[in-house]
């Protein structure tokens, strides 16, 4: 892993931000260099919303991604938007709700992260947690005890449980989608 | 060094201000700046300290000045539309010597602009803000770790010289997270400043001591009683029309700064050894600028950067000199040309200063940078056959 880009998109209140957030936190506890940020409107709520996280094994000069690795879409308006500033090379998650776009077919890979977060945790406040285990097992940038690490750092006191299992769910899905791509 | 944690770097902030000694916060909130008082609400109770939020951005600054006044070290932070309410007290501020120390995390303007989008349009703000000829200090960070060690030292200079010190942030840096290694406290350097030795009455409470360059105030509320004014003083404090005086009190305020550039001035050379084509800049787009200057060199072109840490002084030797060895200077910065006017004027023709800005929330990126410089080195190398 030379230099990761990544991008996050959904829409706001999704908890797109947090996820990179913790998933800059997890390269952290893995001592690699990262850089997190963001682009939001001013809108709160609904609206396209953007975060971006680096992970480089040396320092990070230019903070913001300009050529993904990879791209995460979990709003339909995301994923036509995003999927299509991408490089061929650069992998990306689709929620298995979306309709992939003809262009993008090649390079996606979908996991039901929204339905797993209704469906098997009874909460949609978690799909971003499930994403990050998703993420992390796709791209490897931490061993799964310091994924959850990186995760209690940044949820509210009383949801350890729920979040934990969240991000276990992800990995679960993370771990069939990474066999599959080694089959392809 | 402690370990690696990562902080946002209005998070940074605000956590040096508390290892500077910051016990006030006054401010309103705005984007890109809010996550700084956010933090300091959560933070100065914690560290025994106060925070306000007040009712506009003018009494945020002027309560900053009153807790000052009472020696206690105070921080508002803003960006562009409440850093314009801000500058008649920071004006205030200067004139009567109280420290204090005001953020502003630019965004694009002007007016309420592009209130989420980066901009460096301040900088001349940061200097000619507030009216009057007056001294001005300003510091720009380019790092969440570079945040954390300037905002300490941007409260010590503020005790030192007694003046307001202006902490150039921008939205590019104020919401990036990355790693910072906080260093022991011990190992920090903290300056205070200078208070009588006693309470005793003093009719000249502005007096400044031989080998000083400001007067020792006592704090408010220690027993000595004396007149603030933001009228041209004398050493007792109280008004005076004197042109001698004004003249002794405006020149020494001038004085302060410009005869102590060196000990204020901080700059970061990049590859400038042997280096023909230099970028300079700050804050954020710095980040962009060590990019391309790495790409450049690859292609094997002797790109370098300067990047200037202190933005006011302007280290103007410091760019005379660089003028004298270097082939072409190019000036990054995201507005319209403002730091453009101080490189060309302390390079005094020697070397010609090109330049790359925007001004509409877009960032500069490395791509166009690196464009930039090969555009300018291939047209050097034509002129040279």
């Amino acid at each position: 892993m030379a230099r990761s880009e990544l991008r996050l998109t959904g829409s706001g209140g999704q908890g797109i931000i947090l996820a990179a957030i913790i998933l800059a936190e997890a390269a952290v506890i893995a001592e690699k260099k990262t850089a997190q940020s963001q682009a939001y409107g001013p809108e709160a709520r609904g609206g396209m919303c953007k975060a971006e996280v680096i992970i480089s094994d040396v320092p990070i000069g230019f903070t913001k991604v300009l050529h993904p690795t990879f791209l995460m879409a979990l709003t339909q308006e995301a994923l036509n938007h995003f999927s299509e500033e991408v490089a061929e090379t650069c992998m990306i998650l689709a929620d298995a709700g979306l309709t992939i776009p003809v262009w993008a077919e090649k390079q996606t890979v979908t996991a039901p992260i929204l339905k797993a977060a209704k469906e098997r945790i009874g909460k949609t406040v978690t799909a971003n947690i499930i994403a990050v285990g998703v993420i992390n097992k796709l791209l490897g940038i931490a061993d799964e005890k310091t994924m959850e690490r990186a995760v209690l750092r940044h949820i509210p006191e009383g949801t350890e449980d729920l979040n934990l299992k969240a991000l276990h769910v992800g990995e679960e899905m993370g771990e069939v989608l990474k066999k599959q791509r080694k089959d392809m | 060094m402690g370990k690696a944690v990562l902080m946002q770097g209005n998070e940074a902030c605000v956590e040096g201000a508390l290892a500077a000694g910051m016990r006030l916060f006054a401010g309103y909130p705005i984007t890109p700046s809010t996550e700084i008082a956010e933090n300091c609400a959560v933070r100065l109770p914690l560290a025994g300290g106060t925070f306000i939020q007040m009712e506009d951005e003018i009494a945020g600054i002027a309560a900053v000045i009153g807790a000052s006044a009472a020696g206690i070290k105070a921080m508002t932070a803003t960006s562009g539309p409440g850093f314009s309410l801000k500058q008649e007290n920071i004006g205030y501020a200067c004139l009567t010597e109280i420290p204090c120390v005001v953020v502003d995390v630019q965004r694009s303007g002007p007016s309420t602009g592009l209130p989420t989008s980066p901009s460096q349009g301040d900088v001349m703000q940061a200097r000619w803000g507030t009216h009057g000829d007056h001294p001005a200090i300003a510091v720009s960070p380019s790092s969440v770790k570079e945040t954390y060690e300037l905002i300490i030292r941007c409260f010590n200079l503020s005790e030192k010289y007694r003046t307001p010190v202006i902490f150039l942030m921008d939205e590019m840096i104020a919401h990036l997270r990355e790693a910072v290694e906080l260093p022991d406290m011990d190992s920090l350097e903290i300056e205070d400043r200078l208070t009588p030795l006693t309470a005793e009455k003093n009719p000249f409470p502005y007096l400044v001591k031989e080998g000083e360059w400001v007067p020792r105030l006592m704090p408010l509320g220690m027993g000595q009683h004396y007149h603030i004014t933001g009228l041209i003083h004398d050493d007792t404090g109280f008004p005076t029309n004197s042109h001698e005086e004004a003249d002794k009190l405006c020149r020494r305020l001038l004085d302060k700064i410009q005869k102590n550039k060196e000990d204020i001035i901080t700059y970061d050379g990049y590859l400038l050894e042997d280096a023909e084509e230099v970028v300079v800049c700050y804050g954020g787009t710095a980040r962009a600028a060590l990019s391309a200057v790495d790409e450049a060199r690859m292609e094997g072109i002797k790109a370098g950067m300067f990047r200037l840490i202190t933005i006011w002084p302007f280290p103007e030797e410091q760019i005379f000199r660089l003028a004298d060895k270097t082939g072409r200077i190019l000036v990054a910065e995201h507005n319209d040309g403002q730091i453009l006017l101080e490189v060309r004027r302390s390079a005094q023709g020697k070397v010609p200063v090109d330049f790359i800005g925007k001004i509409n929330g877009d960032v500069i990126t490395p791509e166009e940078l690196l464009t930039k410089i090969e555009e300018e080195h291939y047209a050097k190398c034509a002129d040279k056959k």
